[in-house]
């Protein structure tokens, strides 16, 4: 148990440094660069609770799909560092004590949910029981759910091309 | 030390094995640089190296000596932390994939601990592997991008559209091979394919029941050779066209480094294409009955090879290959005199099969890489799409109704 402790601890720690590494870089590679350690880690946790098919899906999808795009549209529009302005200095004296409220607020939830937190199973999930569940007892949502996806993509497709028709 | 083993298994076991494996991956990485050279001279009728050693056997030592000492700059304005991160990434990637491939059926013994002939046995293997080789991306990407130079960012961008293109094709084609076995085990997989049809013929899911997967192997192995970036799909590092690609800007060991993980996921592509379709570890013979001399194939093809090369070997041109190549051929001989001692041949099958499997597959890549001319960019991108992946989508479906089919 004392390993998952520690392993637990390195991954969370890498995930937050990650996540506020994400904020502070100036670069938009280099943000997109911590979204991804965030990610990966992530999919760690996720493996550290037993959940190894969501952990690998977690990597395939987003640190190997939807990550790749942010990164290769950064390097296709050649975006530069962000630039700092009267505004954005501004918004450091907000959005820092907000920030800070925001972040109490969910421990205090989460503080006080862990009693019923502790009830959930903590069994390790093999792939093949997620899919029964998937494509059995949840086949109608998941399959509305990639139809949605469906229909998004396909609008995507549709308003980015819509000035060849003409 | 038993004891000590049982209670560290991590570091009286795994590690052994990391390291042992690490040295054999990367030693097998320099002379497959060799091997590539020597296969692509011969198509084209030269010798290739042979100046270093005799057949130019020291040829990847002199290599890697070079990529040491040579002088490592970095070009001005470039982003520094990415173009040091990309060939770490590219290379830890690439070598970290070989961890979950099962190398043999049998299980053996470190100080007491029995563990498989693999670093790993996951339940994932196959979805680990696919994870790591979507994250492959980024050496690419961050490489071409942080050199601050053109060449390299259109090489980058460009493999890294085609990459991941690419990889949804290979995703799909083995869905056929998952579907059939029940499975994402790797070891489960290969064990899925034994028995022989008509007795003679292997199961193998190449040409399994209840639905071969040709079709499946076909666009699997097109969609990796264009995962790896190699000819003919190598339109990262077109030569005529984009000087040499997103590592136009590396020198040095970071060149290298490059290089090894190219060679890296060829040789993990290998070893999957013959797990997934190849039976794996399994002899592509019975193993009873009339078959059962086929059990000293290994042995006497050592053997046989280790004649040849002393023969060969001491009417060499120098002194020093009459020494070296009888020497080696001497080794191999005694290999093979091991390999037939009782109880030994049963371990070696799997091993052997499986690396002579995974050599055939290499070759048929320098093959490749030697015959075909490069394809033109935007017909790679709408083969990939509109024919590789339709393909590999009609595959699913066929499998998946043939199964449903043989079940009622």
């Amino acid at each position: 148990m004392t390993l998952q402790i520690a392993v637990f601890l390195i991954l969370a720690a890498v995930a937050v440094a990650g996540a506020v590494s994400l904020i502070l870089q100036r670069h938009p590679i280099h943000s997109a660069l911590s979204l991804i350690v965030v990610m990966v880690a992530l999919a760690g946790l996720y493996l550290l609770q037993g959940a190894e098919f969501i952990a690998a899906v977690q990597i395939i999808v987003y640190s190997g799909a939807i990550m790749v795009l942010f990164v290769f549209v950064i390097m296709l529009l050649n975006a530069g560092e962000e630039e700092r302005t009267n505004l954005s200095r501004m918004a450091r004296f907000v959005g820092v004590p907000l920030g800070v409220v925001f972040l109490l607020e969910v421990a205090y939830w989460i503080a006080r949910a862990t009693s019923h937190m502790a009830q959930a199973s903590t069994q390790a999930v093999s792939t093949r029981d997620l899919s029964t569940l998937l494509f059995r007892e949840y086949v109608f949502p998941f399959e509305l759910t990639s139809f949605l996806i469906l229909i998004a993509l396909l609008g995507a497709l549709v308003l980015a091309r819509r000035e060849d028709s003409d | 030390m038993n004891e000590f083993a049982a209670q560290h298994p991590i570091l009286a076991v795994a590690l052994p094995k990391i390291v042992v494996l690490l040295f054999v991956l990367l030693t097998s990485l320099a002379y497959l640089t060799w091997f590539e050279r020597k296969v692509v001279a011969h198509i084209q009728a030269r010798w290739g190296p042979y100046r270093v050693g005799p057949h130019g056997l020291l040829q990847p030592l002199a290599d890697g000596l070079k990529f040491l000492f040579k002088e490592d700059p970095t070009p001005a304005g470039a982003d520094k932390f990415a173009y040091f991160l990309a060939p770490f990434l590219a290379l830890a990637l690439a070598i970290t994939s070989i961890a979950v491939i099962p190398f043999g059926p049998k299980e053996f013994t470190i100080f007491g601990q029995s563990t498989p002939l693999a670093i790993t046995n996951l339940n994932i293997g196959l979805l680990i592997l696919f994870a790591i080789t979507s994250m492959g991306v980024y050496g690419v990407a961050l490489a071409g991008w942080s050199s601050n130079s053109k060449y390299p960012l259109m090489g980058g961008l460009r493999s890294s559209a085609q990459m991941v293109s690419y990889e949804l094709a290979l995703t799909m084609s083995v869905v056929g091979v998952i579907l059939m076995a029940g499975t994402f085990n790797l070891s489960e997989i290969v064990m899925s394919q034994q028995g022989f049809h008509w007795g003679f013929l292997p199961r193998w899911n190449l040409i399994g029941a209840p639905m071969p997967q040709v079709l499946g192997f076909l666009l699997f192995f097109t969609a990796a050779v264009a995962e790896t970036n190699r000819a003919p799909f190598d339109l990262a590092e077109a030569e005529s066209e984009l000087v040499a690609g997103f590592h136009t800007e590396y020198a040095s060991f970071k060149f290298a480094m490059f290089f090894m993980a190219e060679y890296s996921s060829m040789i993990t592509v290998s070893c999957l294409a013959t797990i997934l379709f190849f039976g794996g570890w399994l002899s592509p013979f019975p193993q009873t009955g009339l078959w059962a001399w086929t059990r000293f194939i290994p042995s006497a093809a050592f053997a046989l090879a280790g004649l040849a090369l002393i023969v060969h070997g001491v009417r060499y041109l120098t002194l020093f290959g009459r020494i070296v190549l009888p020497a080696l051929g001497l080794v191999l001989c005694a290999l093979g005199l091991l390999f037939s001692r009782p109880g030994v041949p049963d371990f070696i099958q799997g091993p052997f099969w499986f690396l002579l499997k995974i050599a055939i597959f290499l070759f048929v890549y320098v093959w490749v890489r030697g015959t075909l001319p490069r394809f033109r960019y935007d017909q790679l991108m709408s083969f990939g799409w509109k024919v590789l992946l339709p393909l590999s989508i009609l595959n699913v479906v066929i499998t998946s109704l043939a199964i449903v089919w043989t079940q009622r």
